[in-house]
């Protein structure tokens, strides 16, 4: 029994004119206790799959199961055992904190005190504020608040839609420091992010783009896999280094990277030295190369552009 | 019953920590209900009137006295000519031009008739209509009064006379008051009760909150019971609200009783909040809600009764009028406030209003199934 267990699943989205496939033919499977990721782009469809597995939206095709309980047939207890925390903050802002709280505890027919272990950790942070209205909480605050209503009744799956976007990055690595605990307590969760480097954090990651599944792995044979020779590159006049590494023959793909411009080559024996001397010959006397280890970001703009 | 209980717990914390629309839902309706029927007058004052005397005779000059001394009318300008009255009227200075013909006087003692040519400006038509109604009556009194002078009237009509006298059944003043009060108090309670349900539902959609509640193991009745609960009571206080200020300030006590008149709001509510809840089905943002229940409400209540007189409406808009459910509302207040009809009485307006709520509430719940 799989925590998820998704099969074929499409859903497309239609206007009159134009039809968008959010959701292309995706299966995946998702096991008990796991910290697993979706990482994409905006609009990769990540909050579809994260709507239809709770059962807010019905797929035009495909199944999917949590803990062998059916999303279509037994929606009534799959949202006993789920927990869900949307993209948006979408708690009451006029309720303050205590009673945003309570209101999700007797919505699932449970109290605050019942469970309170689960969430004593994360609601400790967010005490001295507990008469102020969700509202006028912080970023960081009103996703704590989210996460420990999402947890009021002891969810056996979570889904956390995009959690930390938007957040900083100081209570966005805390975030991750209380999901890394919440497994431990054998939740299983299903996280999906933008950011590529929360990717690591996570057990497995499903890569998705455009719909489609790119590729499902832990994160460290994402870039094992990866096996081509990386480098960093750098030059004064960067615009024109762009341009010259896309148009040098043993490229295979050339993505700026903050600082630096991140180059793959096709031909394993091509080091760092003969990127320079090509460099030189094209008229970037200063630039600098070193051969560099490849992190998800890569594995993924290189996948992407396949 | 313990989830109803704290989603109705949670929707009074909201309505009552929103400090502005609470004020709006207890302050407004009670300066609307001293202002408007204040405001509103149904009888003509001051009519603005030109006189164009061409015949500056003895009995031109008493007519024009009479029609000025009953205060309907206030002369605002006296021209040598038709041509400059006119002018008088295009300045919008004058509503109405009573114009003499030379010779008047003459012409009445020699012939014993004579005549006289009334306009009036129909850009507003209400003014012009009562206008030319008053002038008329007053320049008949002015006939009456010179045959009078005129002839010894023997003992006896020579001819058989009717003479009417007419009583104003339910409100023997015709204080329009009366009739007008229970009427913006429906209103009110209306526009209140139906505004608030559409919109507070489609808030929840708005913050995303609904999709929140959607993942819960909440039931779909007890989620619509605890949004229609809490503004079936509000309609309720308003009401009652509406009722302590006509008390106080007009003087109104219902004659049929105050129990008929709540037993048919309480019914007129779930059908109202059942019409809000639909709307609401429809609209995706406050924004959207508020429109289309602005333009539901400009009908409803256009076409309620409260202004124009359902009679005089063309056979369509009767028709119309026979799926509002505000014309009833307000019909039944009048009824049971004016003439103190009784549950007998009303059988029907009880049966159509019970009607329209469970209609109302079928197709929001079951549209509501549809696009959730």
């Amino acid at each position: 029994m799989s925590a998820v267990e998704i099969k074929n699943i499409v859903k497309k989205y239609s206007t009159k004119k134009t039809s968008v496939t959010a959701v292309d033919n995706i299966s995946f499977t998702a096991e008990r206790g796991e910290l697993f990721g979706l990482i994409g782009p905006d609009g990769a469809g990540k909050s579809t799959i994260f709507r239809i597995l709770t059962t807010l939206l019905l797929p035009d095709s495909g199944s999917a199961a949590l803990l062998d309980y059916d999303i279509i047939k037994d929606w009534k207890e799959i949202r006993n055992i789920v927990g869900y925390m949307p993209g948006r903050f979408s708690l009451y802002k006029d309720l303050t904190v205590e009673e945003n709280l309570e209101f999700f505890a007797t919505v699932f027919n449970t109290t605050i005190k019942e469970n309170y272990e689960l969430i004593e950790e994360i609601y400790k942070q967010l005490e001295p504020f507990k008469n102020r209205r969700a509202g006028k909480l912080s970023g960081g605050m009103k996703q704590k608040l989210a996460l420990c209503c999402a947890l009021i009744h002891k969810p056996k799956i979570l889904f956390l839609d995009e959690p930390t976007t938007g957040v900083d990055p100081v209570s966005r690595k805390e975030f991750w420091e209380i999901l890394k605990r919440l497994k431990t307590r054998g939740i299983s969760i299903l996280v999906s992010t933008p950011y590529m480097d929360e990717a690591k954090l996570c057990d497995r990651i499903a890569l998705i783009q455009k719909g489609k599944i790119l590729e499902i792995n832990p994160p460290k044979n994402i870039i094992s896999k990866f096996e081509r020779n990386l480098f960093a590159v750098h030059s004064p006049e960067m615009f024109k280094l762009l341009m010259d590494l896309r148009s040098y023959s043993k490229t295979e793909t050339c993505f700026a990277f903050g600082e630096n411009h991140h180059l793959v080559v096709n031909d394993s024996s091509i080091s760092a030295v003969d990127v320079k001397k090509y460099l030189e010959s094209a008229g970037h006397p200063k630039a600098t190369v070193s051969n560099i280890e490849p992190t998800i970001e890569d594995c993924f703009m290189h996948l992407m552009s396949k | 019953m313990r989830a109803l209980k704290f989603l109705l717990r949670k929707e009074f914390i909201q309505i009552f920590r929103n400090k502005l629309i609470l004020r709006a839902i207890l302050v407004v309706p009670v300066v609307q209900l001293i202002v408007l029927p204040l405001a509103v007058n149904y009888e003509m004052r001051n009519i603005n009137l030109s006189v164009v005397d061409l015949d500056r005779s003895e009995y031109s000059r008493r007519l024009i006295n009479k029609i000025t001394s009953t205060g309907y009318f206030r002369l605002t300008d006296f021209s040598e000519s038709y041509q400059k009255a006119l002018n008088v009227v295009e300045q919008d200075k004058a509503d109405i031009i009573i114009t003499i013909p030379q010779g008047f006087e003459h012409e009445l003692v020699r012939e014993n008739k004579s005549k006289i040519m009334i306009e009036a400006n129909a850009i507003s038509g209400q003014t012009a209509g009562l206008a030319v109604a008053y002038s008329n009556s007053i320049i008949r009194d002015f006939n009456n009064d010179i045959r009078l002078e005129w002839i010894q009237q023997p003992r006896m009509n020579a001819q058989p006379v009717i003479e009417i006298v007419s009583s104003n059944w339910f409100n023997p003043k015709m204080n329009y008051k009366y009739f007008f009060v229970p009427g913006i108090l429906a209103l009110l309670v209306t526009i209140v009760g139906f505004l608030l349900a559409s919109l507070n539902i489609v808030k929840e959609k708005e913050a995303g909150t609904i999709e929140q509640l959607n993942v819960t193991p909440i039931k779909k009745h007890q989620f619509i019971l605890g949004k229609l609960i809490p503004f079936w009571i509000l309609g309720l206080v308003i009401l009652s609200i509406g009722f302590v200020v006509s008390y106080i300030v007009y003087g109104i006590i219902p004659v049929g009783g105050y129990l008929l008149i709540y037993l048919f709001a309480a019914i007129y509510l779930i059908a109202l909040l059942g019409f809000g809840l639909l709307t609401s089905t429809f609209a995706e943002t406050q924004q959207q809600a508020m429109f289309i229940s602005y333009f539901c409400m400009m009908i409803f209540i256009l076409l309620g009764g409260l202004f124009a007189p359902i009679e005089n409406m063309p056979d369509w808009a009767q028709a119309l009028t026979y799926i509002n459910p505000v014309s009833y509302f307000i019909e039944v207040m009048r009824m049971i406030v004016l003439k103190g009809s009784g549950f007998f009485d009303l059988l029907k307006h009880f049966g159509i209003i019970v009607l329209f709520a469970i209609s109302f509430n079928a197709l929001a719940i079951w549209n509501y199934k549809k696009t959730t």
